[in-house]
């Protein structure tokens, strides 16, 4: 079962359909020939083929369900079952966007209160819910910064400044938004470097990106200083919430001084994320930057006890059609209402102790060096697949070998300034034991790269394909594979 | 609590193991002035409540099971067979990530290259990625790729009038640091002869709907001749489309698009207040090194196997940072996948006949409310789905009487967008609605009309 590669239209039969569809109960209307299409070349299955088909591609897949899934910066936690059954309510799923408000205030009290409560909980005075992922809500909070300035007549500034720690997305959502980005080294304890960020503040900044927790699972501890030294140059301090998992309910991006924010609801929300999603990237602000929002927002008219649509005085525009990722929403609305502000901070401290008893154990273990370890981490930490005495095993070895112990390896090659890098993150939703059976296997690892290295080099073997031959899918791109290019090949 | 499993004396245990005596010290290095804020949140519910709750919220919104609809303005009520959330709602399916391991991510994989592959097939295009967000974010960064394409040399998009006008709001986010100059849709003029005369030497990309927001149907020989003239003068040409139409019409591939934009949700996804949806982004193979987002490709593995890995990665974010085509990560993976399950379990032959039933339902319609005084449909195109209803007074009324009196949710009002068509309604009529809800959508607008009704509507 494993082993099952059915390609679909491999599966095809002419003739079959899984669907039988109604005859027309009205009288028909032609169709001008000139309008349709000769071939439809799409698959004829068969509903009992197309359901087996995809199960078993299914299981060729790890996933949270199944296991532990470590995967740093990506917040795998547990994704509740009942957020599921939230967002699939008929008064949820089967309701359009563009309906009368009279006809939806529950589904706009819900991003109401969504709104709120993302705000209470990161310290913002405002939120729009329409960005679709994290790296949507960057360049949501970018273009909000660019207008910001323009609007106080600083045409002249045009760089965002970020650590080299930043994930991609930082300096892509800057270039995107057609900026300069402007790379800030960190210090040896993996802060900002303060002196050079001194060096680099300008009255040409927009502003800076900062992540905190950052990607070496660090709380920056210079924060503060940081967002003074920007404001003090005329720039805006934007917050990467790709960590919020860390320190919910312990401190508040906005009390620290970041202006502006995105929510990954998708990663501290619960909200599962579906092979590579949809996500949903909320962007909260100071009262400040509020006028600037993508809308339209969720308003309430307090004496009508209504919910109407805003769309805020100076907003940068629509960032996607409609409302958002409604559905995700609904998920993490769902969360938040069953932990309320003492489950919250329980997540964020739960996650940070599993986060320090890993790098603890692997500091106690020392076969894989973690260049911070002298620092407590947040909701990650940063080994390094380097073992001595196994001078030819490399991360990647170390990340497959971990497959054939059924687990999913941590992030690897991330951050780019951890040589090696073994990013670990384990949520809090992960028991003690799991955690365990995790580090044993790291701990065997180490002594099979030593003894038996072979092991790693051709792992994994307990997995659905060996290892796959990257560059031969990038210099001989194949993307589809229809039936007629079948044929040819 | 709630989802964390570990006990008291694991939290000991752990403590024990790092070294601490309270876990507080594990935040020793937040500033301590901004430590532990009280947070203003209600009180947490239980499983039981919260679905009581929720199911109260829910119960609030007036919805599409109970209420006839013909709305649509680029979210569709479309039929969704029940194998696509047998489907979606796999653990293996939703609860996984981004396939970063290849050899534990197959299913993920092998399901996006089969949508790839299926979405390819049904725009006629020889690409399709992954997924953007929706149909409007597609559309913006087919503009963004047209420029890359063209290397910055042409800094103009010329937009038809009759693209969504969502979706150019969001093209106008999107472009609005780029210093890109985007003309064409000051006018309602929906001709695309009139964007042909717009284009020149510094026009980077032309961007038209088909079948447009206004539901009309541009033919192939109309929409080659534009591609002609587009092509002619160095600009390449982007068509957003509708899905489900494909099932019938002649795909954008066709007749010479470059850049295939659609929104996807009609392909099993259902309505969910606007998202999340499916952004369709299909090109020629030749500009593939200049498009934005996942791609998944077929290869072999170290047996010999074949086997299908993210490919062409050093275009994007994660590799190229500042220099990638696109900042997106993140994408609607889940809805691509219902979307692949939907174009499987219909088929070429149900994908048509969802085609050939809203064609017909949509034209009897059309044709019922064309008899109606007052009413006028604006038939001087052919249409798919949708059609423009001029009406006797102002749409924000007729509708309120629709819902109140007959439980209708009326059309879409486009006083706003497109003044000059006065009070005039997008109607949207599709496989779901029975031919007992047009002819009371018919009779409810006949009644709207009368003088008493129009009375009374002025009172309230």
């Amino acid at each position: 079962m494993m082993k099952y590669d059915d390609y679909i239209y491999d599966l095809s039969t002419p003739g079959r359909t899984g669907v039988d569809m109604p005859e027309p109960d009205v009288p028909e209307t032609p169709i001008p020939a000139e309008f349709v299409r000769d071939e439809l070349p799409l698959p004829e299955l068969s509903l009992v083929q197309a359901t087996r088909h995809y199960l078993r591609l299914s299981q060729k897949n790890y996933a949270v369900d199944k296991g532990f899934y470590p995967l740093g910066s990506c917040t795998m936690k547990y994704n509740p079952k009942v957020n599921e059954w939230a967002a699939r309510l008929p008064g949820f799923t089967a309701i359009h966007p563009l309906q009368d408000p009279h006809t939806v205030q529950g589904a706009m009290g819900l991003m109401y209160d969504l709104q709120q409560m993302i705000a209470e909980i990161a310290g913002f005075d405002a939120v729009s819910l329409q960005p679709a992922a994290g790296a949507h809500g960057e360049f949501t909070g970018v273009l909000i910064m660019r207008a910001a300035q323009l609007a106080r007549g600083e045409t002249q500034r045009h760089k965002i400044l970020a650590p080299d720690s930043a994930h991609g997305t930082n300096p892509a959502s800057t270039a995107m938004a057609g900026f300069t980005a402007v790379q800030i080294p960190s210090d040896k304890d993996g802060n900002v470097d303060i002196e050079a960020l001194k060096a680099a503040l300008d009255d040409e900044v927009i502003g800076i990106m900062i992540t905190n927790p950052n990607t070496l699972g660090l709380f920056e501890s210079n924060i503060v200083e940081v967002c003074k030294l920007v404001h003090e140059a005329g720039g805006l301090v934007y917050g990467d919430g790709a960590n919020l998992n860390a320190i919910m309910g312990v401190v508040r991006p906005g009390d620290l001084g970041i202006d502006v924010m995105h929510f990954n609801l998708h990663k501290t929300f619960s909200t599962p994320h579906g092979g590579g999603g949809p996500g949903s990237g909320p962007v909260g602000v100071v009262a400040e930057l509020a006028p600037f929002l993508p809308g339209p927002i969720v308003d309430l008219k307090e004496d009508a006890g209504e919910y109407v649509w805003k769309q805020p005085a100076q907003s940068i525009g629509r960032i996607k059609s409609f409302h958002g990722n409604f559905g995700v929403m609904v998920k993490a609305y769902t969360y938040i209402r069953m932990h309320g502000a003492a489950g919250l901070r329980e997540v964020s401290e739960t996650a940070v102790l599993n986060a320090n008893y890993i790098q603890a154990r692997i500091l106690q273990m020392g076969d894989y060096p973690i260049p911070y370890g002298h620092r407590c981490c947040k909701h990650e930490t940063v080994a390094q697949g380097k073992i001595s005495g196994a001078e030819d095993i490399h991360t990647l070895d170390i990340a497959k070998r971990l497959i054939d112990y059924d687990f999913h390896p941590p992030t690897i090659y991330f951050p780019l300034i951890v040589h090696e890098a073994l990013m670990i993150e384990p949520t809090e939703t992960e028991d003690k034991e799991t955690i365990d059976a995790f580090l044993d296997a790291l701990d065997k690892i180490a002594d099979e790269a030593r003894e038996t290295p072979e092991l790693l080099h051709k792992a994994p073997v307990n997995a659905p394909t060996r290892r796959l031959d990257e560059v031969r899918a990038a210099r001989h791109p194949i993307l589809t594979r229809l039936p007629s290019a079948t044929a040819t090949q | 609590m709630r989802y964390i499993p570990v006990t008291d004396d694991d939290r000991r245990a752990m403590m024990d193991a790092i070294g601490i005596e309270d876990i507080d010290e594990l935040f020793a290095d937040v500033p301590a002035e901004f430590r532990y804020p009280q947070l203003d949140l209600p009180e947490p519910l239980t499983e039981m409540e919260v679905m009581r709750e929720l199911d109260m919220m829910a119960a609030e919104n007036a919805n599409l099971r109970e209420f006839a609809s013909f709305l649509g303005a680029g979210a569709y009520n479309h039929f969704v067979p029940a194998i696509v959330d047998t489907v979606i709602s796999r653990g293996e399916f939703y609860t996984a990530y981004t396939p970063y391991q290849p050899e534990i991510s197959q299913g993920t994989l092998q399901a996006a290259f089969e949508y790839q592959s299926m979405a390819a097939a049904l725009t006629g295009m020889e690409v399709v990625n992954a997924s953007h967000y929706d149909g409007a974010t597609a559309v913006a960064e087919a503009a963004i790729m047209a420029v890359n394409i063209l290397r910055h040399k042409r800094r103009t998009i010329v937009v038809s009038p009759t693209l969504h006008p969502q979706y150019r709001e969001v093209l106008r986010t999107y472009t609005q640091g780029m210093e890109l100059n985007i003309v064409g849709d000051e006018t309602g003029d929906s001709d695309f002869r009139a964007l042909i005369d717009l284009t020149n030497k510094d026009t980077a990309l032309v961007i038209v709907q088909n079948p447009d927001f206004l539901g009309q149907l541009h033919t192939p020989q109309e929409m080659q001749d534009l591609a002609d003239a587009v092509h002619a003068k160095g600009a390449l040409l982007a068509v957003a489309t509708d899905p489900i139409a494909l099932g019938l019409l002649k795909p954008p591939g066709e007749y010479g698009a470059d850049i295939v934009t659609a929104e996807g949700q009609s392909l099993g996804n259902g309505l969910s207040f606007g998202g999340p949806y499916l952004g369709i982004f299909a090109f020629r193979m030749k500009h593939v090194r200049k498009s934005s987002g996942r791609l998944v490709g077929e290869t072999v593995d170290a047996d010999g196997n074949r086997g299908y890995v993210l490919t062409l990665s050093t275009r994007e974010q994660h590799i190229r940072r500042e220099k990638a085509t696109s900042n997106i990560c993140s994408n609607q993976a889940l809805n691509a996948l219902a979307a692949a399950a939907y174009l499987a379990a219909m088929g070429k032959h149900g994908l048509r006949k969802v085609a050939e039933l809203s064609w017909h339902k949509a034209h009897y319609a059309a044709r019922q409310i064309a008899q109606l005084d007052g009413y006028e449909v604006l038939d001087d195109k052919p249409f798919f789905k949708e059609f423009v209803v001029k009406c006797p007074r102002p749409v924000t009324e007729i509708n309120r009487f629709l819902l109140e009196e007959y439980g209708i949710i009326g059309g879409y009002d486009l006083s706003q967008d497109y003044p000059h068509l006065g009070d005039a309604m997008l109607l949207c009529v599709t496989e779901m609605n029975p031919r007992e809800e047009i002819d009371d959508l018919v009779t409810a607008l006949k009644e709207a009309a009368a003088p008493h009704i129009r009375l009374e509507l002025e009172v309230k």
